[in-house]
């Protein structure tokens, strides 16, 4: 394993395999917080060379938490088909790169080979590939997952409707909820962050979602993403519940912060099966982001990219119905600016679907970061190119509960305008019922929830 | 309930100002939005211009993302500072850029500083109250001068001898450890300007703990947030945290430990 190279007559030698991720890494200052960043443009050149030079092995034997101290890592170890990485253990990462991006490597054949992968051979060849490759490359996978509907099929684009409110007004919740269903958001999800973690509030949201649902007959599925043992709790006490939601991390000390365990997944997807109002297979909803194991520090020295995509290795484990990169929640100390949060939603949404998860963005930001509400709409648009299952609408793109801004709920009509894509067949022909689109376009009651859903049912 | 009561409640939510009556396609299209919603801050009921937003919608929403942004970015007004007679101190931080990426320098003073700081208080108190900027000046600039001479005066009423406040330019939660360490303060309170959203840049907190050090649980903490005139007015605020620094100082603790008490 060769660790050493020289660029422009300068000569650079890295430490070992982490530190290669590490310094590979594009420009972001989560990485820089964690002293783990490349220390020059050349040097993050040199640590790019030198990584697309290691085998595919090399990364597999050097995983970033080691083997017996994290669950997370024997979870991806584990779930290693043998056989394919028996084929593949001898290319260099460069030639993983020009595998994907290759004419003749379609969805099926990059698939098969993606069994092979554990996440950090799939961090390190995100590091070689420009935005466009990004792209390119995620358009040729999809991930369709089912729970009530299926999500992620060739030719659609979702969203998740998050009315959130500021005190879990059940009302206020309604009125945000039936405004997005109005603009044709909500077929990924209605999905609602509490304010309140308890059974009590998200159980009387959850009943709201449900009785909505039932009424205007949407083809939907529901959640309220309260910790993962409240909503166990809920769900023993009769609560409607179609999923459940937790945020993860890419090392299980990091999993251990966020207050639970693998056991716990385990035990939320057994109890869906017997006590969910869900059809499934696919049940749980997972959200992540760059930098969340840093601010526990849980990332083992390791840059921010191998840890997000180690979330992706240990979510497929559990077959989700929606993983959820919450990409510009987490500050400017881990993602700077646009620049840096536009590169880690299009990574993110790769290294996903390379992992074999069924892959959504939040694409967002904070008021304390260099961004704007044009950055979130560029992402988005890249993404839907991309083939991203489902992206966030939430009121004209201000999230008066969370303090930050996502995508407006008319986003997700002008993006399927624009590139041409469908809600999920079931929600595309309710919405066509209910008059909201006409042949696909948003008719004059759209937005106009009070003449949609106020009528007396026919 | 019954599909009538759903509707009836669905019609409520949604109805502050019922839209005009149905009538032709194009008059519909040419509505006025309706006015803002009683059960929601929410921005609906925003009408579209086709798939977008109209031109008004969307210039709120500038003019408010405008407002947060020149809240996190601009100083707290110097002459504010000089009228409450607070001195300020920097943290470690050199830039207003070097704050928002390095939290860990925003709790941090240099040796200069960690000194001055400690010669304005030279006795230990009882409790120690400072503001600092945070993630809004807009914050401190709003309520600090009303919360002040509330806060300060209700410890005294207590029988507990209050600190001499200042201010901290930079300056994270987690600044409060070093603060007890250099002025020997048993309770600190910290002001500190919260991280605004569209709909307020106002929002402060309230950060307080007995006898913080360095490398302490989060959950040693107890917060009063939300203190501004849409929420928890400064006045109120101010007795309130007053009396609650007044238990911390009795109890000896704080945080998770002070409500399981």
């Amino acid at each position: 394993m060769n660790l050493t190279t020289t660029l422009h007559a300068k000569s650079f030698t890295f430490r070992d395999v982490k530190d290669v991720l590490a310094r590979a890494n594009e420009e972001k200052s989560g990485d820089q917080l964690a002293g783990v960043a490349a220390q020059s443009s050349l040097e993050r050149v040199a640590a790019k060379q030198v990584l697309s030079n290691l085998l595919v092995s090399d990364l597999r034997e050097n995983p970033v938490v080691p083997y017996e101290q994290d669950d997370v890592t024997r979870i991806i170890q584990d779930g290693v088909d043998e056989q394919v990485y028996a084929e593949i253990r001898n290319w260099s990462i460069a030639e993983l790169r020009h595998f994907l991006l290759d004419t003749a490597s379609i969805e099926d054949t990059i698939k098969r080979i993606s069994t092979g992968l554990t996440s950090e051979v799939v961090a390190g060849v995100c590091k070689l590939m420009g935005n466009l490759d990004l792209v390119h490359a995620a358009s040729k996978l999809r991930v369709p997952a089912t729970c009530n509907t299926t999500i992620g099929l060739r030719g659609t684009y979702s969203t998740r409707l998050q009315p959130n409110h500021t005190t879990d007004s059940v009302p206020g919740v309604t009125a945000s909820l039936l405004e997005g269903l109005s603009y044709g958001c909500g077929d990924a999800l209605l999905g609602l962050n509490p304010v309140n973690d308890s059974v009590g509030t998200m159980t009387e949201i959850l009943k709201r979602f449900a009785q909505i649902k039932q009424e205007y007959a949407i083809p939907t599925q529901t959640c309220v993403l309260a910790h993962i043992k409240t909503q166990i709790e809920a769900l023993k006490q009769g609560a409607p519940m179609d999923m459940i939601f937790q945020s993860i991390a890419g090392s299980q000390k990091g999993n251990e912060a966020f207050g639970f365990t693998t056991e716990t997944i385990q035990e939320a997807q057994a109890l869906l099966k017997t006590h969910g109002t869900s059809r499934g297979p696919n049940v749980m909803y997972f959200e992540t982001g760059q930098g969340s194991e840093l601010s526990s520090d849980a990332h083992y020295g390791a840059d921010q990219v191998t840890m997000e995509a180690r979330c992706y290795g240990y979510a497929k484990a559990f077959a989700p119905f929606m993983v959820n990169t919450v990409v510009g929640f987490i500050g400017p100390e881990y993602l700077y600016d646009s620049r840096q949060v536009i590169r880690a939603g299009l990574e993110d949404h790769f290294m996903g679907k390379l992992s074999g998860v069924p892959m959504g963005c939040d694409c967002c930001y904070t008021n304390h970061m260099q961004a704007d509400q044009n950055d979130v709409e560029n992402l988005a648009l890249l993404l839907a190119a991309s083939g991203v299952n489902f992206t966030i609408g939430v009121p004209a793109g201000d999230d008066i509960m969370l303090n930050y801004q996502t995508n407006a709920y008319h986003d997700a009509a002008a993006i399927r305008d624009t590139l041409g894509l469908k809600p999920i067949a079931e929600f595309d022909a309710w919405l066509e019922k209910m008059g909201i689109t006409r042949d696909g376009k948003l008719t004059e009651l759209a937005g106009k929830p009070e003449l949609i859903f106020g009528r007396a049912k026919p | 309930m019954t599909q009538d009561m759903l509707v009836d409640l669905i019609v409520k939510a949604i109805l502050e100002v019922q839209a005009a009556e149905i009538a032709t396609p194009a008059a519909l299209e040419h509505t006025p939005p309706a006015s803002k919603s009683e059960v929601t801050s929410a921005r609906i009921g925003v009408g579209r211009a086709g798939t977008r937003l109209r031109t008004d919608t969307y210039l709120q929403f500038r003019a408010d993302h405008a407002a947060a942004r020149d809240a996190v970015y601009n100083d707290v007004p110097a002459e504010l500072l000089q009228q409450l007679n607070l001195p300020e101190f920097v943290t470690q931080c050199k830039s207003r850029d070097e704050f928002l990426t390095r939290p860990d320098l925003g709790r941090v003073f240099s040796e200069q500083t960690a000194k001055a700081i400690a010669a304005h208080n030279p006795q230990p108190c009882d409790v120690l109250i400072y503001a600092a900027d945070g993630l809004s000046s807009k914050a401190i600039a709003a309520n600090l001068e009303n919360i002040l001479p509330v806060l300060t005066e209700s410890i005294s009423q207590q029988g507990l001898r209050c600190g001499k406040p200042f201010f901290v330019k930079y300056g994270r939660v987690a600044s409060m450890e070093q603060v007890a360490q250099l002025t020997g303060a048993k309770v600190i309170c910290v002001l500190i300007g919260e991280r605004p959203g569209l709909g307020s840049a106002e929002s402060m907190s309230a950060y307080m703990a007995y006898a913080p050090t360095v490398g302490m649980p989060e959950a040693r903490r107890t917060v009063v947030s939300n203190i501004y005139s849409g929420g928890l007015n400064a006045v109120e605020a101010g007795a309130y945290v007053a009396e609650v620094l007044g238990r911390m100082h009795r109890e000896k603790k704080s945080g998770v430990e002070l409500n399981e008490a």
